[in-house]
């Protein structure tokens, strides 16, 4: 009996302990001296944290990365670093577009046939060794023949022939292609003679590795030996944490200089003075995506209804507070050209004109909604409740059914087996068609069920088009069908926040989910 | 039972938990502010006489959000029990009165479910029935308590199969059915009542954890679990958030924790 009037003593004791320890903080952060609105000390004054003296930074990465083989990688977190590792006979650039890297010219025949690379003379790799056109050979043949099926890129197959003479590679197509640029970029060459890609990553980037922890750390130095301008930091260390908070209090301590992918709830806890926030963009676009082909939404009023009842600034300030750029089609800022920006605006909010779409097309008493979330993704988890709770004055009724990722993929994205979901879909090679092409009635990936023919002839002539401004007003035109047959409701393009300790600078963003480091520099 | 004198654990008790439930009630009904309303120009704002726990990322009342959510948390809870309770008592019934190879078929069943931690368990069940829905929570946490109260039915059941009164119903006829809910069932509530407290309370944090972990309720909807869990974010920024909807867990795990020791205390004076 004793035993158990103990035990509640010490169980109110606790409670009582939470409960003084809420008190004791909400006093504490109301006594900073006056002048400064900084709760912790150690970042008031800009923090001196030995790196600049020897030209080095530490960057903050949220998960460790799954193979160090260019060819093997698949996830964006690890492509994002090794970007300055490796590199192809192409490249991209900050501004969108492809120039030559390992090969030094590039042209292509007037058919799109026929591309002709001639070899950069002095490019060597990390270990000191000549790029020969065995090696680019090499590189090629294990992303294309399938011997290797982790390295197998099947957007390859097109190339019918590859044919080497001195430093000139001639490839065949079977079929004219105007993002096959996009797709070479991919093919990284590495050197024939290292029998062990993935242990002893050696390519011909601006940096190497210098060394790896598993779970822990990747430290890149500088290539003193690149063809090009090179890195300006000696070296640069990536630390893995895989904590959010983690990532934060290590920028708050010192030990990182930079964080990329930030939520603006986390960079708000940063001192202005240590930090700066850059904002670029995610690169992607956000919408609420509907089953076109299921009712209620096979009914264009119907979804042009759930367009009006959506307010996207409003969303972005609840649930983003305020970072975003809205969207009103299927394509985002940073493709410059293909994007049409007059179309955000098309649907103006107004829950009134919503509610009488629905009656128009039949619902007088509105309509319920189930929209399916992957629920790993809190900006879209948080984006379905702001609409669900917007979308109650236009008599939407909506339900959210969060489901793990892979249940996602396997239901939505490729079962099609959804009414309503979020997701945020991207192009991860430079062209605009793969943002379009997937809406086309006969598209292996267009999970909206979408199907227009008036859609269909006009991205047939786009993607045949060889003129580069006829194929831009094609592609604007399909950006314009999808706003105004309201396809989807098309959210924003989510802001990526970088945190950038003062005094460093040279950030660039790249229209690729990259972090290009050999731009980046001490003040 | 014939000294049913209130003791201080058993109304402290009573009146902690029937404060929170009758707020809990009172939240299916009315809220100070909409639950689910959201409020761009109130968001993360510390308590304050307006917002008694504060608002959330989204600008909800957290008070309000406690109220509801607690009731969700509520309901399920209650609802598991009865599932736990009823299903165990019926097959710790069966077992420990034939007891033979139903109870040992029954029985290392009943070990082999509880071999897993209760909530990978319940993870399973989710995953079977579909995750998202107020009663598959319930379901799956249902299934998930059945175990241990068969195996605390079962040992009273069997306690009493070769007592004297037993034998002695036996012996005039009355038929098993009969001999297990008149004469045997009473006998066990002694045991069932605390143990049911006990339930409730894990069943509360069951939920709060599976909620917790993104596999119960699911948003707009809020329990207390989830709400935890999205405080979890917030932890630095928003303490408040965390604290309030902490503290009405472990108030609510306390009070009937309390009924429960009350009414062992009771039996405990009764012997």
């Amino acid at each position: 009996m004793k035993k158990h009037t103990m035990a509640i003593l010490l169980s109110l004791l606790l409670a009582l302990a939470l409960l003084a320890g809420c008190g004791g903080s909400g006093s504490t952060t109301a006594t900073p001296a006056p002048g400064t609105n900084n709760q912790t000390p150690a970042t008031q004054a800009p923090v001196n944290t030995g790196r600049r003296a020897t030209n080095e930074i530490a960057i903050g990465v949220a998960q460790d990365f799954d193979s160090l083989d260019p060819h093997h990688m698949t996830a964006a977190g690890t492509k994002e670093v090794l970007f300055n590792v490796y590199e192809g006979l192409v490249k991209p650039t900050a501004d969108g577009r492809i120039v030559p890297a390992v090969a030094s010219e590039v042209s292509a025949s007037e058919d799109g046939l026929t591309y002709t690379l001639k070899l950069r003379a002095g490019v060597k790799f990390h270990d000191g060794s000549a790029v020969t056109m065995d090696d680019v050979v090499y590189s090629l043949n294990r992303r294309m023949s399938g011997e290797d099926a982790a390295a197998y890129l099947k957007a390859l197959d097109i190339i019918s022939e590859v044919t080497t003479e001195g430093d000139t590679l001639t490839l065949t197509l079977s079929e004219p292609s105007g993002e096959f640029l996009a797709y070479l970029m991919n093919v990284y060459v590495i050197p024939a003679a290292n029998a062990d890609p993935e242990g002893k990553p050696i390519g011909t980037g601006p940096y190497k590795v210098a060394s790896r922890a598993a779970q822990d750390s990747l430290v890149l130095e500088r290539f003193a030996d690149y063809w090009g301008e090179g890195g300006k930091l000696d070296k640069v260390t990536f630390k893995i944490l895989e904590n959010a908070e983690s990532l934060v209090l290590g920028l708050q301590s010192g030990a990182l200089d930079l964080v990329s992918h930030m939520t603006s709830d986390q960079t708000t806890q940063l001192s202005a003075q240590s930090f700066r926030i850059e904002q670029g963009s995610m690169n992607l676009v956000q919408a609420l995506y509907l089953n076109n082909a299921r009712a209620p939404f096979d009914d264009v009023r119907v979804r042009q209804a759930l367009c009006y009842a959506t307010n996207k600034q409003g969303m972005i300030d609840l649930a983003f507070d305020g970072f975003g750029i809205p969207l009103g089609t299927s394509m985002f800022p940073s493709f410059g050209k293909y994007y049409d920006e007059s179309l955000t605006d098309y649907y103006e909010y107004d829950p009134a004109r919503a509610r009488e779409l629905l009656a128009e097309a039949g619902y007088p008493d509105g309509i319920d909604v189930t929209i399916t979330v992957p629920s790993n993704y809190t900006p879209h988890v948080n984006t379905a409740q702001v609409l669900a709770e917007q979308y109650k004055a236009a008599n939407i009724r909506a339900t959210i059914q969060p489901v793990e990722w892979n249940t996602w993929l396997r239901d939505v994205y490729n079962g099609r087996d959804f009414q309503a979901t979020i997701t945020g879909l991207t192009s991860d090679n430079m062209t605009a068609r793969k943002l379009l092409e997937r809406f086309g009635s006969t598209i292996d990936n267009n999970f909206c069920n979408y199907s227009n023919p008036e859609y269909d002839e006009i991205l047939a002539k786009a993607v045949s088009a060889i003129d580069d401004a006829e194929q831009t007003a094609y592609y604007r035109q399909l950006e314009r069908i999808l706003t105004e047959t309201a396809a989807n409701v098309y959210l924003q393009d989510m802001a990526d926040l970088v945190a950038v300790r003062s005094g460093l600078k040279g950030l660039e963003f790249y229209p690729l989910y990259v972090l290009d480091v050999s731009t980046l520099e001490w003040e | 039972m014939k000294n049913k004198r209130m003791n201080g654990y058993l109304l402290a008790g009573l009146i902690l938990t029937g404060l929170l439930v009758a707020l809990m009630l009172l939240g299916k009904f009315w809220t100070p502010y909409s639950p689910t309303e959201m409020n761009g120009a109130a968001k993360l704002q510390p308590p304050s006489w307006a917002h008694l726990f504060g608002t959330d990322n989204f600008g909800r009342d957290i008070f309000s959000r406690v109220m509801r959510g607690g009731g969700t948390t509520l309901t399920i809870a209650v609802l598991t029990i009865a599932i736990g309770a009823v299903l165990g008592t019926l097959i710790g019934a069966a077992t420990g009165y034939f007891g033979g190879a139903v109870d040992d078929a029954l029985m290392r069943l009943n070990d082999a479910l509880t071999a897993f931690p209760s909530i990978l368990l319940a993870l399973l069940i989710i995953s079977l029935v579909g995750p998202g829905k107020t009663y598959n929570v319930v379901i799956a946490l249902g299934i998930v308590f059945i175990p241990s109260f068969a195996r605390v039915m079962r040992t009273q059941f069997a306690s009493q199969r070769n007592v004297n009164y037993i034998t002695s119903a036996r012996l005039m006829g009355a038929g098993s059915l009969r001999i297990m809910i008149l004469h045997m069932l009473p006998n066990t509530l002694r045991t069932l009542l605390p143990a049911l407290t006990i339930g409730f309370n894990n069943a509360v944090l069951a939920e709060a954890s599976m909620s917790f972990l993104g596999i119960g309720v699911t948003p707009p909807d809020a329990s207390l679990g989830y709400m935890l869990s999205e405080a979890q974010g917030m932890l630095v920024k928003a303490p408040w958030y965390a604290i309030s909807t902490g503290a009405m867990i472990a108030l609510l795990v306390f009070g009937v924790g309390l009924i429960g020791e009350g009414l062992q205390k009771l039996e405990r004076e009764v012997d």
